[in-house]
């Protein structure tokens, strides 16, 4: 019994380790006074009002949208192509792109943003939504890439065989078997990837101009100027709306697919 | 689905298949009749799988020929070689409820909407599961699966079914019953079959013609009768049933009497055997049945009569398998009827056997 009892206060104290950041932020968002301070000494909406009407953040949660929409498409398509190509196919290199699928990343996300900043300027693309795009392509592309690559592992080869043995031709193998079988993975891959994108902040800092800025980039320039905390507001929307879109992909697909647990 | 009448032959001709560096299949040449039912026995790893994926076109063998009705299929790709495979897992499309499952070869076909339902209802019905149209594949059991897989590679009307070791994630029980229905399945449709198994049971009591396999290369093509009492080598003789192995023996032949000198102390009188020309002091390999030995009484002691200590007792039901030490050969099995050994002959006693060569197998050695 007390072992039970164990366990869940050690759950429960894992849980508030990793959600203490966030209910910091979410406190102090309510906070009626002025100023960023912690704990709150009041309750109001005022900032939710502030955050959601401020030009600034309007502006740039519609790039940032818009950009999380075209980026994690991108590398969808591109990720897929990569994970077939990496599980169907033995060609020099594989196993090095293989192991890049496998492991962590090691670019860090400053480097590249710092990249693309300085190949933006020598294609005169700087802080046009293209740059900043293909930035957050490259950022979130391993992230889809291997979605897809787990769930093709995960596929049976015999059920790509045996539509063939019933008269499938390639095509009809690809488009009744395999891509149905991979749909949650490239869901999940996709939905982790613009996630990603909306909240990625360290490259889109180098990439990004006021006019183009994504909201990470428009609260980290807000709260130089301001310290009142409409910034924590905005972070506390961010956090319902990561959460709503999480609840619906689990409701339509199963958490389990997406997090790819159970492939099929 | 009554398609007597329309079986198709397959012939296998010198066919090998090398992987990287292991010869799966080594120069098989199989010819199997319209409509019959043929079984690819062997140990695992010996390619069997290797070989029905050939046929079906998943792999390229490395040399040799493979036709159905005559013509080269070499060059046909899977998906238009018109088999019916029914793998070891199933293979279920797990997207896809049992309708859209049995139904998929026939749209691939593109027939009509009506005739689909019709010829899958037929194939339900035939193979009992009718009403189970809307299931999820997942929520099946294991024999529910089998039939469909089965109804889905039939009801496509195949040249040949090809069965991966079908029954061998059935329990016991449940795999006897699809045993039958499976012989009855092949009398119905009169389909070509070509039955993976590594089951000799299974191998005996399903099939027309048994191949056995060893290592890539086939040791026997044989109806079942035959290759259970002539195994035509010691592979062959020890893999189908049990069998025991005697030492080398020495043939002394003189005129129509054979003798063979086992060691020094034990000689045993024989026949000709039914395939084999003997010379005198041949040296031969002597292979006899558990159930072809016998207890002989306690003062016999005429010709074939070898005595030895009792090692063990085994008691299946039916019948007792018992283990005697026998000087001069080692440990001999032999099977007697119900119990009746275990109080007639006591562990550790002295007994006598007779062991007559009239239905032993004997081989050059
Ligand atoms: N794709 C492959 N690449 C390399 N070797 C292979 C391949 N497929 C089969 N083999 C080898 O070929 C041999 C025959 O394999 P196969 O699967 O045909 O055996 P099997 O008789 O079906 O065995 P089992 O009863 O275990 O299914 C084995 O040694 C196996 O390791
Ligand atoms: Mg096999």
């Amino acid at each position: 019994m007390w072992r039970q009892t164990l366990f869940w206060v050690i759950v429960s104290c894992i849980l508030f380790y990793m959600t203490i950041p966030a209910i910091v932020v979410v406190m102090t968002s309510f906070n009626p006074g002025e100023i960023l301070s912690f704990p709150p000494n009041g309750f109001s909406l005022r900032w939710y009002e502030k955050a959601l009407t401020y030009p600034d953040f309007r502006g740039a949660f519609r790039t940032g949208l818009i950009v999380a929409l075209i980026s994690s498409t991108l590398a969808l398509v591109i990720g897929t192509s990569f994970a077939f190509l990496v599980v169907r196919y033995v060609f020099p290199g594989k196993n090095l792109l293989e192991g890049i699928l496998s492991s962590p990343l090691i670019i860090p996300h400053f480097t590249t943003g710092f990249g693309f900043l300085l190949l933006g300027a020598h294609l005169n693309l700087n802080q046009t939504l293209t740059i900043i795009i293909m930035t957050h392509v490259v950022l979130v592309l391993p992230f889809v890439a291997r979605a897809v690559y787990v769930s093709l592992l995960n596929i049976d080869p015999n059920f790509e065989r045996s539509a063939a043995n019933l008269g499938a031709s390639p095509f009809m193998v690809l488009s009744r078997i395999t891509v149905p079988l991979i749909i949650p993975g490239m869901a999940g891959g996709w939905l982790v990837a613009s996630i990603l994108s909306l909240t990625e902040f360290s490259a889109s800092l180098y990439v990004t101009a006021s006019r183009t800025q994504t909201l990470p980039v428009a609260m980290y320039n807000y709260i130089r100027e301001y310290t009142d905390p409409t910034v924590a507001a905005v972070s506390a929307l961010l956090i319902i709306a990561t959460m709503l879109i999480l609840m619906a992909a689990n409701h339509f697909l199963g958490l389990r697919k997406i997090l790819a647990i159970d492939s099929h | 689905m009554n398609t007597n009448n329309s079986g198709h032959s397959v012939d296998i001709v010198e066919v090998t298949k090398t992987f990287a560096n292991v010869t799966a299949v080594h120069k098989v040449s199989l010819n199997i009749r319209k409509g019959e039912f043929m079984t690819l026995l062997g140990p695992s790893g010996c390619g069997k799988t290797t070989l029905l994926n050939m046929v079906a076109g998943f792999e390229t063998q490395t040399s040799g020929a493979i036709r159905i009705d005559g013509k080269d299929i070499s060059d046909v790709p899977p998906f238009m070689r018109e088999t019916g495979m029914v793998f070891q897992s199933y293979a279920l499309f797990p997207h896809m409820n049992v309708f859209d499952n049995i139904a998929f070869g026939l749209r691939m076909r593109k027939l009509p909407a009506k005739e689909i339902k019709a010829e899958v209802e037929r194939a339900l019905d035939m193979m009992k599961l009718s009403g189970m149209e809307g299931r999820r594949v997942r929520q099946l059991s294991g024999g529910q699966q089998q039939r469909i897989a089965l109804a889905r590679a039939i009801v496509i009307r195949p040249k040949v079914l090809l069965l991966d070791e079908p029954l061998s994630a059935l329990d016991k029980n449940l795999r006897l019953q699809m045993q039958v229905e499976l012989k009855e399945l092949h009398q119905k449709t009169g389909l070509t079959t070509i039955f993976v198994t590594h089951d000799q049971g299974e191998a005996l009591s399903l099939s027309d013609r048994v191949v056995v396999m060893s290592r890539g290369e086939v040791q026997q093509v044989s109806a079942p009768i035959e290759l259970y009492t002539q195994p035509a080598n010691g592979f062959v003789a020890s893999f189908i049933g049990e069998i025991n192995a005697l030492p080398k023996a020495r043939c002394q032949k003189s005129g129509q009497d054979f003798r063979f000198e086992v060691c020094p102390e034990i000689s045993l009188n024989g026949r000709q055997p039914a395939r084999l020309e003997l010379k005198d002091g041949q040296m031969v390999h002597i292979f006899i049945r558990p159930e072809h030995i016998e207890i002989a009484g306690p003062r016999h002691n005429g010709a074939n009569i070898v005595k030895g200590n009792v090692a063990a007792h085994i008691y299946q039901g039916t019948h007792t398998q018992t283990r005697v030490n026998v000087p001069g050969i080692g440990l001999v099995e032999l099977r007697t009827k119900g119990a009746a050994a275990i109080d007639q002959a006591p562990l550790g006693s002295e007994i006598a056997l007779s062991v007559p060569l009239d239905e032993a197998v004997i081989l050059p050695a």
